[in-house]
């Protein structure tokens, strides 16, 4: 059984809901970021997605490409972010890591030495925001066989059909995305979101994880009433911003916005 | 022979595929999007009644068919092949892009969407598309690098007054490739009620295969005006690739004319061996960026490396995947000229033939220029002229050190 699998499993059982944070990794300078990951388990994460920086972020809103931008002038590259991966696994082997970010820098170090790579490392899944599924069977297939999660998003302009064969091709968990819009975006609609989450119910016993627009503890909560996963990034990496003179304070200050939000939904 | 038939009659494949090139890698917001307008383009492309409204527009808002001319004082000062000039710089706003508005205004008609985004480096298409937005009246907002809006300021004016909002983009390296990446953000956005109109044959399926039909015009004429006017095929065509919707334009008809040479002339900025340039089908290697699979400009890490050309409208780190895919089967040849040889031809051309062509355009005449030397006086060289110079008047201003 896969970690991701795992987890999932004991929170079921426990009855809690995943609260999975997102930092770009390198954001804002390289040594931060295993301790911020530690402190965000500290503070209740259940899962931890690591942003791979990309020069181009297309689907990011500003708060994410600046923190890109951060750790590409440290030039943290993709087999730099997969070695942090393997220094948090020394003293946590239980917190699954997903890699969130965009394909070309997989594309460029190859898929089948990135693959083996991140297993090494301990990373556990993959999320490639510009890789749908129909651009990913040959990947997908890969990936798997190697024993690496595929996480999909799914949005709510995607049809039923293609619910349907994301569910089929999905692997950890899905992301559903909240609101039309990039990352950052405001307007969550809880309604609508928990209408579609019951559709996309009907056709997975997936994992269904809720991004975009969770930024306190009350929307967290809301979304944990109706998801099993909630996803949480740009309020973080803002937060990183704000604190990108003061590094060493990163972990415990942007730690303490998880634990708020772990504090809501455990109420 | 097969294989350039194949890549005419077969290409794209149904998911937008141009042999590895091309294809739809965006995240998952965008897929409804694409699909719808994939959709509605495939309908009415196939529809006589579109075809005929856009074919009006062309002839009589646009001013086509454009001429084909025959420089024969630039000929002779060369000394070699004749050169002809596919005169793009003639159309309504200056420049070839308005075929493409046009057309893609029509599809944002057809869709009912109020609201048309574009993304600029020249200011040419922004143009373009603030132009058609007017005729229609339809909200316009243009995404364009802070660096170009500084390069380009009479076409960021003319947008204003044509009543579209310029949004000057300043991520990134603040130019064509960072207004892409806000226009899509915008998209993704506001998906219900805009229409994107992409100004060059590249990004996410199926827009380079629909700006490539739009564009063909350029092809299409140019083919037949030389059976008229020469009473044969040009030995070569040649065209200057950015993102490359005038050179695919151009190209596009004539794949099955296996005699006639097909050469893209990127932007080799201060030379390829500086690194600092514009040329991926030149010095580039595939990748993913904006939706497609194709040359890129990028690091070994797979970031994308910034780009130099004098030319804001070539400034661009990728390029559309049916170039990829043309180079790769080798039915067109691609090479670069540099930022000095493309100011000597701007300088050229405009004083032996009256004709002023834009900083882009004129990275293809210096090709032209450079391979009619080589050829005899009986062969023929067309050159698309995709653009004219009068944006262009500030910065060789600059250059000379004169304040305008």
């Amino acid at each position: 059984m896969s970690r991701l699998q795992q987890r999932f499993e004991s929170l079921r059982a426990s009855g809690r809901k995943a609260l999975i944070p997102y930092v770009t990794a390198g954001d804002p300078q390289p040594d931060v970021t295993v301790p911020l990951m530690h402190a965000l388990v500290e503070a209740g994460a259940d899962v931890i997605e690591l942003g791979v920086p990309f020069s181009d972020p297309m689907a990011d809103g500003p708060v994410i490409q600046l923190a890109c931008e951060r750790a590409l002038k440290h030039h943290v590259r993709l087999l730099d972010v997969i070695a942090m991966v393997a220094e948090f696994r020394k003293t946590d082997n239980q917190t699954p890591v997903v890699l969130m970010g965009y394909l070309n820098p997989i594309e460029a170090i190859g898929y089948e030495r990135f693959a083996d790579a991140a297993v090494a490392a301990g990373v556990d899944g993959v999320l490639t925001v510009d890789l749908p599924p129909e651009e990913a069977e040959e990947t997908s297939v890969l990936f798997s066989s190697k024993g690496l999660d595929n996480i999909y998003l799914m949005s709510p302009a995607t049809s039923a059909a293609r619910l349907q064969q994301i569910c089929e091709r999905g692997s950890g968990y899905l992301y559903y995305v909240s609101v039309k819009g990039v990352t950052g975006s405001a307007a969550l609609n809880v309604g609508e979101v928990a209408d579609k989450i019951n559709q996309v119910r009907g056709m997975t016993d997936l994992p269904l994880a809720v991004g975009f627009g969770i930024r306190d503890p009350q929307s967290a909560r809301a979304i944990a009433d109706v998801a099993d996963g909630v996803i949480v990034g740009s309020v973080l990496v803002n937060r990183i911003a704000e604190l990108a003179q003061t590094p060493a304070l990163i972990p415990a200050q942007v730690s303490q916005v998880i634990a708020d939000m772990r504090s809501a939904m455990d109420a | 022979m097969q294989t350039e038939q194949t890549a005419k009659q077969t290409y794209p494949d149904a998911r937008g595929h141009f042999g590895p090139y091309g294809g739809r890698f965006v995240s998952e917001t965008l897929i409804g999007a694409l699909e719808e307008l994939e959709a509605v383009y495939e309908k009415l492309w196939a529809d006589p009644a579109f075809q005929a409204e856009f074919d009006r527009d062309l002839a009589h808002y646009v001013g086509r068919p454009s001429p084909l001319y025959h420089a024969e004082r630039l000929s002779r000062e060369v000394g070699g092949a004749q050169i002809y000039l596919k005169r793009e710089d003639l159309n309504h706003t200056g420049a070839h892009k308005v075929n493409n508005t046009i057309g893609q205004a029509l599809l944002a008609k057809f869709m009912g969407k109020p609201r048309v985004i574009a993304e600029t480096g020249a200011g040419q298409h922004g143009v373009a598309s603030a132009t058609v937005a007017a005729r229609l009246g339809l909200e316009c907002k243009v995404y364009m690098g802070s660096e170009d809006v500084k390069r380009q300021a009479l076409n960021v004016y003319r947008m204003r007054l044509l009543g579209a909002e310029v949004i000057p983009v300043t991520s990134g390296t603040r130019t064509l490739k960072d207004a892409m990446n806000e226009a899509m953000r915008d998209w993704v956005t506001n998906v219900d009620n805009t229409f994107y109109i992409i100004g060059t044959a590249a990004g996410p399926h199926p827009y380079p295969k629909l700006v490539r039909d739009f564009q063909c015009v350029i092809g299409r004429e140019a083919r037949a005006q030389s059976l008229e006017q020469i009473g044969r095929l040009p030995d070569a065509i040649i065209a200057c690739v950015g993102g490359g919707s005038n050179a695919i334009g151009l190209f596009h008809p004539f794949i099955e004319d296996t005699g006639v040479r097909m050469v893209g002339v990127e932007a080799g900025g201060y030379g390829l061996a500086t690194g600092q340039h514009a040329a991926p089908l030149s010095d580039g290697r595939p990748g993913v960026l904006h939706g497609m699979r194709t040359y890129l400009m990028e690091d070994d890490a797979g970031q994308i490396l910034p780009t130099h050309s004098v030319s804001a409208g070539l400034d661009y780190p990728g390029v559309g995947p049916e170039h990829a895919w043309l180079k790769d089967i080798g039915r067109a040849e691609y090479v670069a000229i540099d930022d000095q040889e493309a100011l000597a031809a701007f300088r050229t051309l405009t004083q032996v033939e009256g004709i002023m062509p834009a900083l882009e355009s004129s990275h293809a005449v210096a090709q032209a220029m450079k391979m009619a030397k080589t050829m005899d006086k009986d062969q023929v060289l067309v050159v698309n002229l995709s653009g004219r110079g009068d944006k262009d008047i500030h910065t060789v201003a600059e250059l000379d050190g004169i304040q305008i």
